[in-house]
């Protein structure tokens, strides 16, 4: 399409230069074969001028700032690897400090719970020891209280059944009274 | 989505509608526009070469327009690459992200088309990215010139990679460049008459690497100065040739860019030939 565009370009162009006629024969000014000389040896100065301005300054350039770039980022990246390397010690540290407290929080505890236990344990002993002396004590009064009490009945049995004789006009006998009583006290 | 529907539906009828309007408009025109006597459209005069301070006389040296707009376009690398980059910023400008940019995409390009070996021919194929890219932008500014739509200038590029590639295969391979032309993946029988084609199409790489960029770029103008012509004769109905050449001149900023990266791009193949011969 191109193509036949330039054709018709070309042909519009010769048609118009014949009208005038002051142009080439070719009306393509690409084909003029006279300003090839000078056309190709501007290029050269051109090609020439760009390449040194591209390798003595812009290439070196732009590739110093890329590299440098690319170093920066690099090192970094290293920094911060080394800061989270840093933070997970600092965490490993933080939990370590933390077990420990625990375990000492806990060893306070327990001891702290036995010296209690002690304690109570001394106390409960003390007390049952005294308790134990207040029983033994009362125990021995009751005895005594009891013994006291079967031989003021025996007093009493006794005086009651020679009284009792006497009044039915017998002569008591003390000794059989007294076996008498204690055999009835035991039955 | 029911205008695009709608649109679907009338599409083809709108546009033979519109290019039947466009015909008459031009035939009528053509025919009746008063300046019709004056018609004259002269679409190869943009390409004319002129000695840039008067006069007739066309020597080896003197200054022609191509020269200034071929200056313009060292400029313009100057402007880009070297005034871009002088910050020399870690965190980049604007200017200088366009400049890394370019850097970075011709580089790639010659790592990646021709091989790591061809990366100290960088500056050199960066230099040839560059001068096509600016000289085909710089021309699309209107009244400039464009060297690039010169077979003369694009026939040196062409032949200046062509005997570099040539020399290079030789100089690195020896004899062995020659198995370029001898595909000893093909049958026996075949290698000699494969050896003539790909001999021939060898030496026709200069020819279609030189003319098709000066080819897409002379069209293109061409075509644009062609339709302003007509502009310059419709009178009222201007505004569709106007149109046209929108349509076109955008069309053209894209071929700017596509050409200069096939240019280049078939320079780092051929040097990937030259350096790599065997298939």
């Amino acid at each position: 399409m191109a193509n036949t565009t330039q054709e018709v370009a070309g042909d519009a162009a010769r048609h118009a230069s014949e009208i005038e006629g002051m142009e080439t024969a070719t009306g393509m000014p690409q084909l003029d074969f006279s300003t090839f000389g000078n056309q190709v040896f501007w290029l050269v100065v051109t090609l020439v001028v760009i390449y040194f301005v591209l390798t003595k300054v812009a290439l070196p350039r732009i590739e110093a700032v890329l590299s440098e770039r690319r170093g920066t980022i690099t090192s970094d990246l290293a920094a911060a690897e080394d800061l989270k390397q840093k933070a997970v010690e600092a965490e490993d540290a933080y939990n370590k400090a933390l077990a420990d407290a625990r375990a000492e929080a806990n060893k306070i505890v327990a001891e702290a719970r036995a010296e209690i236990q002690a304690d109570v344990d001394a106390a409960a002993a003390k007390a049952d020891a005294e308790i134990a002396a207040k029983a033994a004590e009362s125990e021995a009064a009751i005895a005594e209280i009891r013994a006291g009490a079967v031989d003021s009945v025996k007093t009493v049995a006794k005086d009651a059944a020679k009284e009792i004789l006497a009044t039915m006009g017998y002569k008591a006998d003390a000794k059989s009274v007294t076996a008498a009583v204690n055999a009835r006290m035991k039955g | 989505m029911a205008e695009q529907g709608a649109n679907k539906g009338g599409g083809p009828i709108i546009k033979i509608a519109f290019f039947a309007v466009l015909a008459l408009v031009l035939i009528s025109g053509l025919i009746f526009s008063p300046e019709h006597p004056g018609l004259a459209i002269h679409p190869m005069d943009q390409f004319e070469i002129k000695p840039l301070f008067g006069g007739d006389n066309l020597g080896l040296f003197t200054p022609t327009n191509q020269t200034l707009w071929m200056v313009l376009a060292i400029v313009g690398v100057v402007v880009l690459l070297v005034v871009g980059s002088r910050g020399r910023a870690i965190v980049p400008t604007r200017g200088q992200s366009v400049a890394e940019l370019a850097y970075g995409f011709v580089y790639k390009m010659v790592e990646d088309v021709a091989g790591k070996d061809a990366v100290k021919y960088f500056p050199g194929i960066m230099t040839l990215f560059m001068f096509i890219l600016f000289a085909n932008v710089l021309g699309l500014i209107p009244t400039s010139f464009t060297p690039t739509s010169h077979i003369a200038v694009t026939g040196v590029l062409a032949l200046i990679v062509f005997v570099f590639v040539t020399v290079l295969g030789f100089v690195k391979n020896g004899a062995g460049f020659l198995g370029l032309f001898w595909v000893t993946a093909a049958p026996l029988a075949l290698r000699p008459i494969l050896a003539v084609i790909e001999l021939i199409s060898y030496f026709v790489r200069p020819v279609s690497h030189s003319i098709r960029l000066a080819g897409n770029l002379m069209a293109g103008h061409a075509v644009i100065k062609v339709f302003a012509g007509f502009a310059a004769a419709l009178g009222l109905f201007s505004f569709l040739p106007i149109l046209a050449i929108s349509a076109v001149y955008a069309l053209e900023v894209l071929v700017a860019f596509i050409q200069a990266y096939v240019f280049t791009i078939l320079t780092c193949v051929y040097l990937k030939d030259a350096l790599h011969p065997s298939h």
